[in-house]
């Protein structure tokens, strides 16, 4: 039950590259202060709870601002809980992306080894409430990294990887190779593309190693870079048409490793003073590429380095903390977010750029469709507003959406206003666009209130339109009811509408599921009507994965309490979950819940892994399938002693059948053996017969005869072992004739051989085998007659009809 | 092409089209493409492959080790250098076995296989209704082996006909092997909870029987023209092969210069519109039937005289390829009945028949008769003695030791000591049987079932008896007894009878509870395990169409099989080393 399920489509991404950025506002909170006022609540300082009570939007009555270029916004998501006495700077973090949770490693810098001063390892929920800790008793640590399912990368200075799940549980680790052990790791980045989570490794001798994904290990060893004799100042794992590839930079110079080679390249449009690169980032979709030199320029261009989108030159020259891009799928903007110790600037395709001065340590977070903002005391996130809310929001706005909206709240307060709003809306024709509009917008908005008034709006709005479809409505209503549940500081999953339409809802769930949150995870799959076999059955499942694991209950109770709650609801595969218990050491918890199990085929194969074969054999006999009895018995051939095996056989009939016609096939010495094992004689002997007829020699034959008779009269038939006995006459009295003849006699029946001597005119010896067979008088009668008259001895046959009485008449219909 | 398919009350063109999607399915996968176009088609044998200039060689099998060592071989000899390389893949037909797969890895080819997968045919629709496994073997590893894999496939093909024409709320059934399909069909169904079948029930009731049951009815030599054909020539898989002599062209100048060599090949089934009508009457009402088509088809034919206008010839001549099949088909049948009239008026078929029919209406069977004795002496074939002395044992309820014996040694000494194991077959599966219990049950079972009347009407007949001319077959009489009056009153009968007689009942969902129509006949699916004959299958199509019946037949079964066939399947074929 793998919960390794991706992020799909990583790799697409927006298509546009101009960029333009407002005004330089310069100061911090300007932009959202006075442009969009609704939006400044979270980062001014508001919780998520309680909410500070909003003002009015009354956009209409601000003076719009002066440039109408793209936004950038940022509020709050969360006031972190997680209390920290440390300054970020302190700790090495890492935060997986679409709102996933954090890691902090303590204390790591410090070198004596007391107990007491041992690293500790942290996992936060995004709202900061803490999920696991645990001692770092391993390696030193480089760097740590999440996976795209949310296991946590640990990666040593000897390129080992431990994995940990959520909880800090260990789950597996694996090695990056020789050639790191023997030269440390000096960097290393964890990266996501199609392929997987992938690690790549700086080691202390400036080369690259790295895997493009962790669950099917592959290692390559990326070429030197010549004359490298420095760690370069800064270096981004690529991904161009599925090849994974290193950027790096060494003072002013830029090299890009593929598999086979080292190239430098130059960007375009790169002025040759720029000078010293300092710091590089790649777009969350591996399309954009940013360099800062030591100048403050910063140059922003395709990551193919074909094209250069913009540039800017900053005032700041020391290297910056973090750069990260800051952009949303499809839109035609480009930004680039920059941080030093206590500034964060915002720059794109202007000469301005936006500035906030930070009050504490920040740690940046690349997402789709922005960047999140971790420090101490809160969670933010930055991101370009989306076009619906800028043309809904913006100030003076005459967009159909603004209308609608205002028009709604008019409505509310029953003033005539409403009218003249949807008026001007219908006589446009708009409508339908403001009500998607709304919805939209809706959709992108983190405060369910203003979520709330969007909808109103659209759904007022919707009321004057004929048949407007009701999907997106709906859906919008479902899927911002999901969104909020788990925007809860409590779960602490802060995903945007764009997140979680590109990470789907079946990810979702298996998130939650991770992060054992199953009650909500079953009640979103049932908010949102899925199939019990892709919903509910699937948590449930993995809930009763996790139940098997707890091992302060006993088998009984938890067997008990997983069949309470799954009952027989379809989909559910309670083989599974019993594999799960036997995993974990719970052999009898899994014969328990086996139990449970009503497919008798997915039984065996676990009762068998778990030694327990005389019971996978009736349960495999049960199930009535002879190939799955067939599978268990070959098993036991191999796993028993042979006389273990067949005294179990011996229990069960009917494996001991089929065992039976295996061998006839395939080893027919062992059905000897078996028929001996019951003292079946009547068998031993008709092997023998049917053994006789494989002997290439008469003596071999007349042997096995005799066996075969021997064992027909232990087997007190008499009329069997009377048989046989005149078939090895025969045979021997056949022998003679062939010797003394020169004719072929050897294995024709009685009657033919009698009536070939008939043929032939030995009448002596026919008399003879006649006698000593005991041939019936009538048999005898018409054998002869018709011999003699094939042969044309009609004296022959005077002289016999004369010997005695016909036992058959004389009417001879056959001729 | 398949138009006869749905000609009957259950229309079963559903199941060949589930069928053929599944094959479709698969031979996508193998070619990579839509289109598939099949080269040739060869018979599975040792040795090299044919030299056919193809890309994929699919291997359709059943799942048995024999064919795979014949895999093996053929894997095995396969040219590695040709080009380009033939692709393997292997079809398990009807279902993937993991000893079959075990046994291809141990020979070291089973990595040569691209695709294995399996083909869940297990019921191959043969007519409207009629249904057949073609498991040769089914009997014989049933009763003589104990292995009831064909029995599992037959569960499984019950569940997909289920699948396709809704649960069957009525089981009943009669013998172990039934006993043991109704409760793998049970479990089968508990297996899958929570898929709640939701198609309306076609079938009301399904009917289980044993073979064994009833091993009478194949031992005795059908007579209906369909049942003859059988016996005679022996129908595969709806074809039969005629000797070609009868079938020459009738062309005047020619003189018989060019009789053909190759025997003649024709397919028997109900889309043949005459065949449909004589298919299942007694071979002696066959013949004025046939006339009197001849009579009505000339009688059309002469229609042209009196077409007079434009318009009458026209549709004279729209008529006319109708009236030329109709002409064709007659001409073959009445080939045939001639074929078959040679024999059955030949004094050996009459001499046979009289002693079958004194054998089944009770009369000496206890003693050693005369005819057996000299059809031995004469070394008539083996399996005509060996139908003859199983009939005997089974209307005698088992021979007497000594007359038992006698026959055997009579069979031994005339045709070879070998057939001792064949012997020794036929007595495990209780073909042929000392009376142990010196009680004969046979007369109390024939009179209670009825199933020899001396009333018999061949032409017109008003009872299931016609098809044997008298002899009322066992295992159709227990199916018209169900029907009614039900199995209550038979109950002593069914207790002489091998292994237990059941009932089981299926649980509808309210919605799809049966509300019968007023006149409406039940559809009841009579499902024979080990084989059924032409014969059988003629008499409950004969209680199909019976006048207020009530009940329509649909028959499925593991194998078409007549008295030869099925004593062949049972026979041990030993042959000797050449010294």
């Amino acid at each position: 039950m793998g919960l390794a399920r991706g992020i799909p489509g990583l790799l697409r991404g927006s298509q546009g590259c101009l960029w333009t950025l407002g005004p330089a506002r310069g100061v911090l909170g300007l932009l959202g202060v006075s442009w969009y006022s609704h939006w400044s609540w979270g980062w001014l300082g508001g919780g998520h709870h309680p909410q500070p009570p909003r003002p009015c939007i009354c956009h209409l009555s601000i003076h719009p601002p002066v440039c109408p270029s793209v936004a950038h916004s940022k509020f709050e998501l969360y006031t972190m809980e997680w209390s920290l006495k440390e300054d970020l700077r302190d700790c090495m973090v890492a935060a997986a992306p679409y709102g996933g949770p954090i890691a902090l490693l303590k204390n790591n810098t410090r070198k004596e080894k007391s107990p007491s001063a041992r690293p500790l390892l942290e996992i936060y929920s995004a709202s900061g409430l803490l999920l696991a800790s645990m001692p770092w008793k391993s390696g030193q640590l480089v760097q740590l990294g999440w996976t795209a399912s949310e296991d946590l990368l640990c990666i040593q200075e000897d390129g080992t990887v431990l994995i940990y799940n959520l909880f800090c549980e260990f789950m597996r680790h694996f090695s990056m190779g020789n050639e790191v052990l023997q030269n440390r790791v000096l960097e290393a980045k964890v990266f996501h593309t199609e392929y997987g989570t992938g690690v790549a490794i700086l080691t202390g001798a400036h080369r690259f190693s790295l895997t493009t994904n962790i669950d099917d290990l592959k290692l390559r060893r990326m070429p030197e870079v010549p004359g490298l004799q420095k760690p370069p100042s800064c270096w981004a794992v690529l991904s161009q048409d599925r090849v994974t590839i290193v950027l790096l930079a060494v003072g002013q110079d830029l090299y890009l490793l593929d598999n086979t080679s080292c190239s430098v390249v130059t960007p375009p449009g790169m002025s040759p003073s720029a000078g010293a690169y300092l710091q590089m980032a790649v777009s969350f979709n591996y399309r954009c590429l940013a360099l800062f030199t030591d100048t403050g320029y910063i140059w922003m261009g395709l990551a193919t380095l074909k094209e250069k989108l913009c540039e800017f030159h900053s005032s700041v020259r020391s290297p910056p903390k973090q750069m990260v891009w800051c952009m949303r799928p499809r839109s035609r903007q480009r930004a680039v977010v920059v941080t030093w110790d206590r500034q964060l600037m915002v720059v794109g395709n202007s000469t301005e750029c936006i500035q906030f001065v930070l009050d504490e340590d920040s740690y940046l977070v690349p997402e789709l469709d922005g960047v999140r903002i971790l420090s101490r005391t809160s969670h933010e996130f930055l991101h370009e507003i989306p076009e619906a809310s800028q043309e809904i929001f913006k100030i003076a706005s005459m967009a159909p959406g603004a209308l609608l909206l205002e028009a709604q709240k008019e409505y509310e307060k029953e003033s005539q206003k409403a009218d003249e709003y949807l008026r001007e809306i219908k006589d446009q024709k708009l409508l339908p666009e403001a009500v998607s509009q709304c919805i939209e917008a809706a959709g992108y908005e983190h405060e369910p209130d203003t979520q709330k008034s969007l909808l109103r709006a659209a759904s007022f709005g919707k009321c004057f339109i004929d048949k407007f479809p009701p999907e997106s409505f709906v859906r919008m209503c479902q899927d911002l009811r999901v969104l909020n549940a788990i925007r809860d500081y409590q779960i602490g999953i802060p995903l945007t509408f764009t997140q979680y339409k590109r990470l789907t809802v079946e990810v979702l769930l298996d998130r939650l599921v991770l992060r054992r949150l199953y009650p909500l995870a079953i009640r979103i799959c049932e908010y949102l009507r899925l199939s019990e076999i892709q919903g509910v059955s699937r948590i449930l499942a993995h809930w009763a994965c996790y139940k098997v694991q707890q091992k302060d209950k006993s088998d009984e109770e938890v067997a008990h309490a997983i069949n309470q709650k799954l009952g027989d609801t379809p989909g559910i595969s309670y083989s599974e979950i019993a594999a799960r218990a036997y995993d974990c050491g719970r052999t009898e918890l899994a014969i328990k819940l086996l139990e449970y199990e009503p497919r008798s085929g997915e039984q065996v194969p676990l009762l068998l892994k778990m030694k327990r074969s005389k019971l996978a054999l009736s349960k495999a006999i049960e199930s009535g399938d002879t190939d799955l009895v067939y599978a268990v018995v070959l098993h036991l051939k191999n796993e028993l002693n042979r006389g273990t095996f067949f005294m179990t056989l011996q229990n069960q009939p009917v494996a001991l059948s089929l065992y039976r016609q295996f061998c006839k096939h395939q080893e027919r010495e062992t059905l000897k053996d078996l028929y001996n094992q019951d003292d079946n004689h009547q068998e031993l002997g008709n092997f023998h017969v049917h053994s006789s007829y494989s002997e290439k020699r008469i003596e071999g034959r007349v042997g096995a005869l005799q066996n075969a008779l021997d064992e027909y009269y232990k087997a007190k038939n008499e009329f069997a072992a009377k048989a046989t006995e005149d078939q090895i006459k025969l045979l021997r009295l056949q022998r003679h004739l062939q010797e003394d003849f020169d004719k072929p006699y050897l294995d024709l029946s009685l009657h033919d051989t009698v009536s070939n001597l008939i043929l032939d005119g030995h009448h002596k010896r026919a008399e003879q085998l006649y006698r000593e067979f005991k041939i019936p008088d009538k048999r005898y009668w018409w054998l002869k007659i018709s011999a003699l008259a094939n042969r044309g001895d009609w004296e022959e046959m005077e002289k016999f009809s004369k010997s005695k009485k016909s036992p058959i008449g004389y009417l001879v219909r056959a001729f | 092409m398949a138009a006869h398919l749905s000609s009957g009350r259950v229309n079963l063109t559903a199941l060949r089209e589930a069928g053929r999607r599944e094959l479709r399915e698969f031979l996508d996968k193998c070619a990579g493409s839509k289109e598939h176009e099949v080269e040739k088609m060869f018979t599975l044998k040792p040795g090299r492959l044919p030299q056919a200039d193809v890309k994929n060689i699919i291997f359709f099998v059943r799942p048995k080790l024999e064919l795979m060592d014949i895999i093996t071989d053929n894997v095995l000899r396969e040219d590695r250098g040709r080009s380009p390389q033939r692709d393997f893949h292997i079809l398990f037909v009807p279902r993937r076995s993991l000893l079959c797969e075990q046994w291809l890895k141990e020979q070291g080819v089973l990595g040569s296989f691209i695709h294995r997968e399996q083909y869940s045919l297990d019921l191959i629709p043969f007519d409207g209704d009629l249904l057949s496994m073609e498991s040769e073997s089914a009997f014989k590893e049933c009763y003589l082996e104990s292995d009831q894999t064909s029995l599992y496939h037959a569960a499984k093909g019950l569940m997909t006909l289920q699948a396709l024409y809704g649960t069957i709320p009525q089981i009943f059934g009669k013998g172990e092997c039934a006993r043991h399909v109704a409760n793998m069909m049970i479990r089968m169904k508990r297996e899958f909870p929570g898929s709640q079948n939701s198609i309306f029930p076609v079938f009301d009731t399904l009917l289980l029987l044993d073979r064994n049951v009833d091993l009478l009815t194949p031992l005795a030599t059908q007579l209906t023209y369909e049942g003859l054909i059988d016996e005679i020539y022996g129908i595969q898989n709806t074809y039969v092969k005629l000797p070609p002599e009868k079938f020459a062209p009738k062309k005047q100048g020619e003189g018989g210069k060019d009789l053909p060599t190759e025997p003649k090949k024709l397919q028997l089934n109900s889309a043949e519109e005459l065949y449909a009508e004589i298919r299942d009457k007694n071979f002696n009402a066959v013949g004025s039937v046939l006339s009197k088509k001849a009579k009505i088809i000339s009688a059309a034919f002469e229609e042209r005289h009196h077409a007079k206008t434009v318009g009458e010839i026209k549709q004279f001549v729209s008529q006319l390829p109708h009236m030329q099949a109709a002409r064709s088909s007659l001409a073959n049948h009445t080939s045939i009945a001639e074929l078959i009239k040679d024999i059955t008026t030949s004094e050996d078929f009459f001499d046979n028949l009289t002693v079958e029919q004194e054998f089944m209406s009770g009369i000496d069977t206890d003693k050693v008769n005369n005819y057996i004795e000299d059809c031995i002496a004469q070394k008539h074939p083996l399996i005509k003695i060996l139908r003859l002395v199983c009939l005997q044992s089974v209307c005698n309820s088992g021979l007497k030791q000594k007359v038992l014996d006698h026959y055997k040694r009579e069979i031994l000494q005339t045709y070879g000591y070998e057939h001792v194991l064949t012997l020794n077959n036929l007595e495990k599966a209780g073909l042929l049987k000392p009376q142990t219990s010196g009680r004969n049950n046979y007369p109390t079972i024939r009179k209670t079932l009825r199933l020899w009347m001396d009333d018999v009407n061949e032409q017109n007949p008003n009872d299931i008896s016609y098809v044997y001319s008298g002899y009322a077959p066992l295992s159709v009489r227990l199916a018209q007894l169900l029907a009614r009056p039900g199995w209550r009153s038979i109950e002593e009968v069914l207790k002489m009878l091998p292994g237990p007689h059941f009932e089981e009942r299926q649980q509808l969902p309210t919605g799809l509870q049966k509300k019968r129509q007023h006149g409406e006949n039940r559809v009841t699916l009579v499902f024979f395990l080990g084989g059924v004959t032409y014969a059988e299958i003629a008499a409950l199509r004969f209680l199909s169409q019976m006048e207020d019946g009530g009940t329509e037949y649909v028959i499925a079964t593991t194998k078409l099989i007549n008295g030869t066939s099925w004593i062949k399947s049972l026979m041990e074929k030993l042959e000797p080393a050449p010294f």
